[in-house]
């Protein structure tokens, strides 16, 4: 066991898969020698070499689908976009070629790679820097879709992600890199794709997130503790698949449920998560489901940034507008 | 620029050196022959309604032929919807060309042991994945290369430039064939680019760039194989611009009297791929009218046969069509078959 923070458990990750498997190679813009826009590969081109820790061209394009050919080769490429707001010159390559060639091929050829992209705000960064569309992703059919919350998730899923035999975009919170130290097991692991964490048990309300907001539902979850309150905190963990049994089982028990999301309200992963439990638990509701979301806006700029990312209090206040209901 | 690469003119006559002996020669004719026959059948079979829409390539046989003729039997091709002349010759089954046609996905299903990918429906992003192939072809010590097939078109697009630049940049074993056949569906040549030739895009990119007469056999064959044993040395990626014509429409929904002119396809019609090379066989005693006659029966019978295998095949299951997204299908994949199965569709 060591005390690592997300960064630090993801480049512990990409550490064992280069050591465990000569397929295993790095593709991404200032990766290599200087370790990453947010030095999550730090110290990897040194010890494994520029041919495997790859600086490429500046081509989101151009790294998803070279990545692409590689995976179809045998190799086992990881790419790293440097924001999810830089990852939309890619999606033809992840939409139309990387999620498909399974079906198109009827399993003669795969893709199986991993692409990590740092995703959402909260660092008060330029435009383009901040965004979370998860849901693009989850509407692709084809990729696997995974946000860590926390170190020792995020090694163990990007383990599981760089085994698996299909595609992952595997989202990393830019403002949890660094915030949250836990300890990590030293030895590889593997954390399941598509199990999500039930990592409160509770008993008066259900609050499902992922990702980047989990930080703000624990804190929320920690408050509604001192006023005497028992809140199931899931984590998902995996978008896709969905641990549908999980969020099901819980709404049940609870009868109550708050989805939290950084993503733009409209047509985000939230919605599906409500409608599920609309189809699958509307009579062991309580309460309607309440969605706490970014807006259908552009991310503010670092002046306004905080109106909208979602803050505990507004956790806070939409959980106890479900608990009062 | 050069004037194009020209070994066989339209007439029959060499030019230069010949880069084959005349049984491979006779053998790659009966390949041109084939890939006509099949371009036929399956325009005809659109027009019966047996198959869906058809992107014929009749006079660009030899561009295709010639130039999958230099790949080693494993090598890696990636191509379009109109390069199933080329695919067919490098392994890829014609049934799996009619499945596909026919609107079955187990036409994308390419042989074990075939590095063929299915054809490529989306313009340019396809240029890459044969850069990504030699790449990783390389990391893991063979020397295996892949080429890739393009229309004047797809130099448009973005991923013509990321392709080309990273095959520079990385020196991967990819050699990028253009067939330049005049229009991308409507558009001519001249309006997809003020480049006075596609070919000198690869200055660009550090890549040697050439332009072949497309409709000679011997041009593209012999121009494909120095590319090919340049890349297999390690030396890099090389653009060959093959000059040829579309004799059909781009596919069975277009019209292409809207965009040209009858006299152009007439012109080209001259310089047909085929033609040339029966006269150059038959000068050298290597052709005569029976043996066209049996190659024409045999290859037609094996199309025949493609064809009917490929209209006899079950389509998929429902669990087949979930079955193909994952290696495993997921919860919720399953979930979704299981309300297709209990609704219906």
């Amino acid at each position: 066991m060591s005390e690592l923070n997300l960064a630090m458990a993801i480049n512990a990750a990409l550490a064992e898969a280069l050591d465990a498997d000569d397929n295993v190679v790095l593709l991404g813009e200032d990766i290599g020698t200087t370790g990453g826009v947010f030095r999550v590969t730090d110290g990897l081109a040194a010890k494994y070499g520029a041919a495997r820790v790859v600086d490429t061209p500046v081509a989101e394009s151009g790294i998803v689908g070279a990545a692409f050919g590689m995976a179809v080769a045998g190799l086992r490429p990881i790419v790293e976009i440097q924001f999810m707001g830089f990852s939309y010159p890619a999606f033809d390559q992840l939409i139309s070629h990387v999620s498909r060639i399974r079906n198109r091929s009827q399993h003669r050829f795969t893709a199986s790679l991993v692409v990590r992209i740092p995703y959402g705000g909260g660092i008060g960064a330029a435009e383009h820097h901040s965004e979370s569309a998860e849901a693009i992703y989850a509407h692709t059919p084809g990729l696997k879709l995974v946000i860590p919350s926390r170190p020792s998730d995020a090694k163990g899923l990007l383990a599981a992600a760089i085994a698996d035999p299909d595609p992952v975009v595997f989202l990393e919170p830019i403002r949890l890199y660094r915030s949250i130290k836990e300890e990590v097991p030293s030895e590889p692991y593997e954390v399941p794709i598509g199990s999500a964490a039930v990592e409160r048990p509770g008993t008066d309300l259900t609050l499902i997130s992922w990702g980047a907001m989990m930080r703000e539902v624990r804190e929320a979850a920690d408050q509604l503790e001192v006023d005497g309150l028992a809140p199931e905190v899931i984590d998902l963990r995996s978008l896709v698949p969905l641990d549908v049994e999980t969020i099901v089982e819980s709404v049940a028990k609870t009868g109550r449920a708050v989805v939290v999301q950084e993503a733009p309200r409209t047509g985000g992963f939230a919605s599906e998560v409500a409608a599920l439990i609309g189809e699958r638990a509307l009579y062991s509701l309580a309460a309607p489901v309440e969605r706490v979301t970014g807006w259908d806006t552009v991310v503010p700029l670092r002046r306004t940034e905080h109106n909208y990312i979602p803050s505990v209090e507004r956790v806070l206040t939409a959980a106890r507008r479900v608990l009062s209901a | 620029m050069s004037e194009p690469l020209q070994i066989l003119d339209p007439l029959g006559s060499l030019v230069g050196d010949a880069p084959m002996d005349l049984e491979e020669t006779r053998r790659l004719y009966r390949a041109l022959v084939a890939a006509r026959i099949y371009d036929h059948k399956a325009s005809a079979l659109q027009r019966q309604g047996r198959l869906a829409t058809y992107s014929p390539f009749e006079g660009q046989e030899a561009a295709q032929i010639g130039s999958a003729a230099a790949l080693r039997p494993d090598d890696w091709l990636v191509g379009t919807y109109r390069d199933a002349a080329a695919m067919q010759f490098q392994g890829y089954p014609w049934v799996n060309l009619f499945l596909g046609r026919t609107g079955h996905e187990s036409g994308g299903a390419t042989p074990d042991g075939v590095n063929v990918l299915p054809p490529s429906i989306t313009v340019g992003a396809h240029m890459i994945h044969a850069v990504g192939l030699a790449w990783a072809e390389r990391i893991k010590g063979s020397d295996r290369i892949a080429l890739t097939y393009f229309g004047d078109g797809a130099t448009s697009e973005g991923d013509f430039h990321e392709a080309m630049n990273f095959a520079g940049v990385y020196a991967t074993a990819t050699v990028f064939l253009c067939q330049n056949n005049g229009f991308a569906i409507s558009l001519s040549r001249e309006k997809q680019t003020a480049a006075e030739t596609i070919a000198s895009k690869g200055v660009g990119y550090g890549v040697p760039g050439l332009q072949v007469d497309g409709n000679d056999l011997f041009a593209v064959y012999k121009a494909t194989s120095d590319a090919v044993v340049r890349a297999r040395r390690g030396k890099g990626p090389t653009l060959i611009e093959a000059l040829t014509y579309r004799i059909g429409p781009h596919t069975t929904s277009d019209d292409p009297g809207r965009y040209r002119d009858e006299a152009q396809v007439a012109k080209w019609q001259e310089r047909d791929p085929l033609q040339r090379v029966r006269l150059y066989l038959e000068n050298n005693d290597g052709w005569d009218a029976e043996w066209q006659t049996l190659i024409e029966e045999e290859e037609g019978a094996v199309i025949e046969q493609a064809v009917a295998e490929a209209e006899a095949a079950d389509p998929l299951s429902p669990g087949e069509m979930f079955g193909a997204m994952f290696a495993e299908p997921t919860a919720p994949l399953l979930s979704q078959q299981a309300m297709l199965e209990r609704d219906g569709p």
